[in-house]
């Protein structure tokens, strides 16, 4: 028992509480995917964006404006790009949107060097979610145990909305036909619009759990996560919100006991294997083939 | 007809580009002084953005003390052309080309040396001398006989911190934890295990994937192995995700040169961490460092763009002080080969005798110098600000 | 059939005949780079350029002409570049290069054992051409290791896959245990390259002009069929899974050329320069050229390189910042181009040249012309 709490907790934590932050921005990947079919490749630099806007809120305002004035701006944000970037392309082909995902990418991380000159910042410290606990002997920080809470929490209000509001109803209709759904005189682009706008903010939310742990903002710092929850996502079944926290929970534990087994060089390589191996047996992922639960 | 429009729209584009282009590389100087160009091979974006500035910084501020060379009886005005190599290889072929077309007489740069090996070909064809202000790999001047550098290398300085290992925290195991895909962290790193060999202390090794932020699985490892120390020679942004987590785990770090940095001491200041690393400059080892820092200071405090680029703050990085050193080398070199050539100043270097501030610099045949001691820094988490520990040599 | 003989062959006669003229430009804008220190730029880009052109058309195969969404070729090109530096570094050098491995496993060069065959002047020529193709070689087999699995996978989920094997391929370049091989995680250098302009010119215009023949052949169309309709093409009779293996495979090979020609440009070598951005970059090239459209990823390729590493660099230095603007910084450059991508992305969705070929532009005006004269 005490080796279990001294090697293998920590590990488990950590696993767990990755987990919970993929989950929170693989959501923003999958209820995307559910209605456009569109792997939004920018979202992994929204995500980064706010952890940015947080950074230099906090310089100007207390944290309790800053946290509202960061969720705002990365909402802002994500619904801009939609509006900007995917919605004139509606009628084109999927590659085309994919295409211009990836272009708002580039431009974003760009954008981002050129205005923060590539110097890496120190996430502002946010009062008690940082602070140290204790958990069977181990010291941790507190926002590692809130990380998978919230997270549940978050996506039970989300699963209620989708299935309880008039608004959730848009969406699931939205994502099963999106051309009867439109005849039906669902007012589509608003559905989008707002699917976007849960995306960033769940976004948003991830990272202020995510740089609370790690504590530095960098540019490029939300390509890999955003990598691997798109991995989670699609793990979990792209379009289903509960395949996505699953998907979330497994890649974040499997990663950090192959780190703890010393294989760490592989753990990148693992997410992707994995990746290429549930769609090849399983394409449409652990949770894809209920439609009902698709957003 | 769209169609059409945009191919014209895209050539007309193109046609007044390359006019601007043309333009920005030819600047004859106007007032009939003579210019003599030096080129900055730096990353201004990329992995190593934020560290290549800083080592501007202190080229730039070289140029304003220094602003002149007398040449053949005729004062030249010096010009520095900085070029971004974007910290990848592939785009610093291309900068460091954009060098040799600016006709620049010497190269300083650059910070990392995967970039620097990768434009060794293309100075070494215009037979235009590149000295290395940072970049510590044996690689970088080894085999390229236009590199020089002003700092020591990787295996000096990865033994120097086994023997602080040793000597310091009387480890006994220490956890190596590198950089994947990076030769410098993974090299000083291999030097660092070598010499724990040599000194008994046993070594656990883990490397970093690129685009990982997730540390406490490493630091961990690192718990779970017994590890009197950490040894990170990582960059700055690995760095402050580290530090964070050391801290926790009160095991200190030992690092190499790149932590010598404004975000180190951020990092480890709100955390607590124990922190220690090898560094080129210190600012009380000698009267000319001394004034390096007072007055590189009071410029960049004079100037906020200047400042913001340091990253906002006016602490001095060693690479500012190694950029100083390496610019003033080139001035004595010129000087020596009392000429514009390239070449000539090339042959110049071999012998040029100076005393900068981060030590005597005099290159051997392969174009290094030979720094026999090592300044150690820590950082003084209730001041936030860096210490000097010792200066550390090899034992026996 | 006769005819299709006869066009294919009046192509590749016409562009042999391209190549040497353009072969003969490159000589005269190498003398023109070397005429004066300022323009030796331009030779840099116009080599990255050659390079990143032969990748888009590579790309395009794939993309444009057999509807398969591949994000794959930062992937094969580091198969490539790896295998052109690991037998290509003279063996002398080889001590240096792998510092910490012993100088490595493989201690010959492959260019200096035909130098010992054929002599000093043909032979190393020979062994780089000859290097080139088993990189292709290379990955190709790679290609076709990853289509087996992945060729199943429909567009979004096909793209994600190929761009998860990029990463995995990189892991295994870096990994320890491989490294007296690859080198692990240190820089491959000192390798044998091209100096000149005009052999990339050569070597690139060989493997297009085979692209193009292979695009207008009856297996092109077979492509250009599954792009259009999958299960239509199928009906008619066509082997979707051997047809787009076949495209994957061939797209692999000339990755794979494309990234030992890149090893040539860099000069240097390290796995971690070649990450999804990089194929992001070649995409991008394609879009602009416009998907499906060979000569329009080629002049992208060249706007695209020039803009990026020439051009637009003045963009960058603060000292040219106009009036009290502090606009300019390091970093604009990039967020102009970023911009202007997005632009042709967005409303110049097809591309410069959508998915015409630079021939056929001249082609309608005749047309046009013909029918003016007729009214």
């Amino acid at each position: 028992m005490q080796t279990f709490t001294q090697t293998m907790l920590p590990t488990l934590l950590a696993g767990i509480s990755a987990g919970g932050q993929y989950a929170l921005i693989a959501l923003g990947y999958t209820m995307v995917y559910g209605i456009l079919r569109l792997i939004n490749f920018a979202h992994g630099d929204i995500f980064t964006v706010a952890g940015f806007v947080m950074f230099y809120a906090i310089t100007v305002m207390p944290v309790y404006l800053a946290i509202p004035f960061t969720i705002f701006v990365t909402v802002l944000l994500g619904f801009t790009v939609e509006r900007l970037a995917y919605k004139p392309l509606r009628s084109a082909p999927r590659m085309s949107v994919m295409i211009s995902a990836i272009g708002v990418s580039y431009l974003l991380q760009n954008l981002m060097w050129y205005i923060t000159g590539g110097q890496p910042q120190q996430y502002p410290v946010i009062p008690w979610i940082s602070d140290k606990v204790v958990i069977l002997g181990q010291e941790t920080k507190r926002v590692t145990v809130i990380t998978p809470i919230l997270t549940v929490v978050l996506i039970l209000i989300l699963l209620l909305l989708i299935k309880r509001t008039k608004i959730g109803l848009a969406m699931r209709a939205a994502s099963r036909d999106f051309e009867t759904a439109r005849l039906m005189g669902v007012k589509i682009n608003g559905v989008i619009s707002m699917t976007f706008v849960i995306g960033s903010f769940l976004a948003a939310v991830g990272s202020f759990l995510f740089f609370s742990n790690y504590s530095t903002v960098s540019p490029t710092v939300g390509t890999m996560p955003g990598l691997k929850a798109f991995v989670a996502a699609v793990f979990g079944g792209i379009g289903s919100i509960p395949g996505a926290v699953v998907g979330g929970f497994i890649i974040g534990i499997c990663e950090n006991i192959i780190r703890a087994l010393g294989y760490s060089t592989f753990s990148d390589a693992f997410t992707f294997a994995l990746l290429i191996l549930v769609l090849c047996l399983k394409p449409t992922g652990l949770f894809g083939e209920k439609l009902e639960e698709k957003v | 007809m769209k169609k059409l429009f945009a191919l014209l729209l895209a050539l007309v584009m193109t046609l007044s580009l390359a006019a601007c282009g043309g333009d920005s590389g030819s600047e004859v100087s106007d007032d009939g002084a003579k210019v003599i160009k030096i080129g900055i091979y730096e990353p201004s974006s990329g992995a190593n953005g934020a560290g290549g500035k800083k080592e501007v910084l202190g080229i730039e501020y070289a140029n304003s003390v220094t602003p002149t060379v007398t040449i053949g009886g005729e004062e030249y005005q010096v010009e520095v052309v900085p070029v971004d190599n974007q910290s990848e290889n592939d785009k610093g072929v291309s900068a460091a080309q954009q060098l040799v077309s600016a006709g620049v007489a010497v190269v300083l740069g650059s910070y990392g040396s995967g970039v620097s090996m990768a434009a060794a070909p293309v100075f070494e064809e215009a037979s235009i001398p590149a000295i290395g202000c940072s970049c510590t790999n044996p690689g970088v001047t080894l085999g390229n006989p236009y590199y020089f550098r002003v700092c020591y290398l990787d295996p000096f300085q990865g033994s120097v911190l086994a023997n602080l290992a040793k000597d310091e925290f009387d480890a006994k195991v220490a956890y190596v934890f590198t950089e994947l895909g990076d030769d410098y962290s993974e090299g000083l790193g291999e030097y660092f295990s070598q010499e724990c060999g040599r000194l008994g202390i046993q070594v656990v090794a883990d490397k970093n994937p690129a685009g990982n932020t997730d540390m406490s699985g490493f630091v961990n490892a690192a718990k779970n192995a017994g590890a009197d120390v950490i040894f990170a020679p990582t960059s700055t942004t690995v760095a402050s995700l580290l530090i964070d987590q050391a801290a926790s785990a009160g095991i200190p770090l030992i690092a190499g040169d790149t932590w010598d940095d404004a975000v180190i001491l951020q990092a480890a200041s709100k955390s607590g961490a124990d922190v220690y690393f090898s560094t080129f400059y210190d600012e009380g080892a000698s009267q000319a460092a001394a004034d390096f820092m007072s007055g590189f200071q009071s410029w960049l405090n004079a100037n906020s763009d200047k400042l913001s680029n340091n990253g906002g703050t006016d602490t001095v990085s060693a690479v500012s002080a190694l950029g100083y050193d390496a610019y003033m080398v080139a001035i004595e070199a010129i000087k020596a080969a009392d000429s514009t050539d390239s070449a000539t100043i090339k042959d110049a270097l071999a012998s040029v005798t100076y005393t900068g501030v981060t030590g005597d610099v005099k290159f051997d045949e392969e174009g290094d110098v030979d720094k026999n001691i090592i300044f150690i820094k820590g950082v003084d988490t209730d001041k936030g600000e860096f210490y000097s520990v010792k200066e550390q040599g090899l034992n026996g | 059939m006769m005819k299709t003989k006869n066009n294919s062959a009046k192509t590749l006669l016409m562009g042999l005949v391209v190549i040497a003229v353009l072969a003969v430009l490159s000589v005269g804008a190498e003398a023109i780079a070397n005429s004066a220190s300022s323009l030796s730029i331009m030779l840099a880009v116009l080599k990255k350029a050659t390079v990143y052109a032969l990748l888009a058309v590579s790309m395009n195969l794939l993309n444009g002409f057999t509807g398969l969404f591949s994000l794959g070729q930062a992937g094969f090109m580091l198969v490539g570049a790896y295998t052109y530096a690991i037998l290509t570094i003279p063996a002398a050098k080889r001590a240096g290069v792998y510092q910490y491995y012993d100088g490595g496993v493989v201690k010959f060069s492959i260019p200096e054992v035909f130098s010992g065959v054929l002599g000093e002047s043909i032979g190393p020529v020979v062994g780089m051409v000859l290097t080139l193709v088993i990189c292709g070689l290379l990955a190709a087999f790679f290609g076709w290791l990853i289509g087996l699995p992945v060729l199943r996978l429909k567009s979004d989920y096909l793209a994600i896959a190929t761009l998860g094997f990029a990463e995995i391929m990189r892991t295994f370049i870096q990994f320890e245990g491989f490294a007296p091989l690859t080198n692990g995680s240190n820089t491959l250098r000192q390798y044998t390259t091209f100096k000149h302009l005009y052999p990339y010119v050569i070597v690139v215009g060989i493997c297009i002009l085979i692209l193009v023949l292979l695009i207008n052949s009856t297996y092109g169309r077979a492509f250009k069929a599954i792009r259009d309709d999958e299960i239509a093409a199928e009906a008619m009779g066509i082997n979707l899974a051997k047809h787009k293996m076949m495209s994957f495979v061939i797209s692999s090979f000339f990755a794979g050329v494309g990234g030992g020609l890149m090893a040539m440009y860099m000069s240097s070598v390290q796995a971690k320069g070649f990450t999804s951005a990089m194929t992001y970059e070649i995409l991008l090239m394609v879009v602009i050229g416009g998907i499906g459209s060979i000569s329009g990823s080629i002049i992208a390729s060249f706007l695209f390189i020039g803009c990026s590493e020439w051009w637009l660099r003045f963009l960058d230095d603060p000292a040219n910042n106009i009036g009290g603007l502090s606009l300019l910084a390091p970093g604009f450059r990039m967020v102009v181009f970023s911009v202007f991508i997005m632009i042709v992305v967005l409303f110049f969705r097809r591309g410069l040249m959508g998915d015409k070929e630079f021939p056929d532009l001249f082609r309608r005006g005749k047309r046009q012309k013909k029918g003016a004269a007729g009214k």
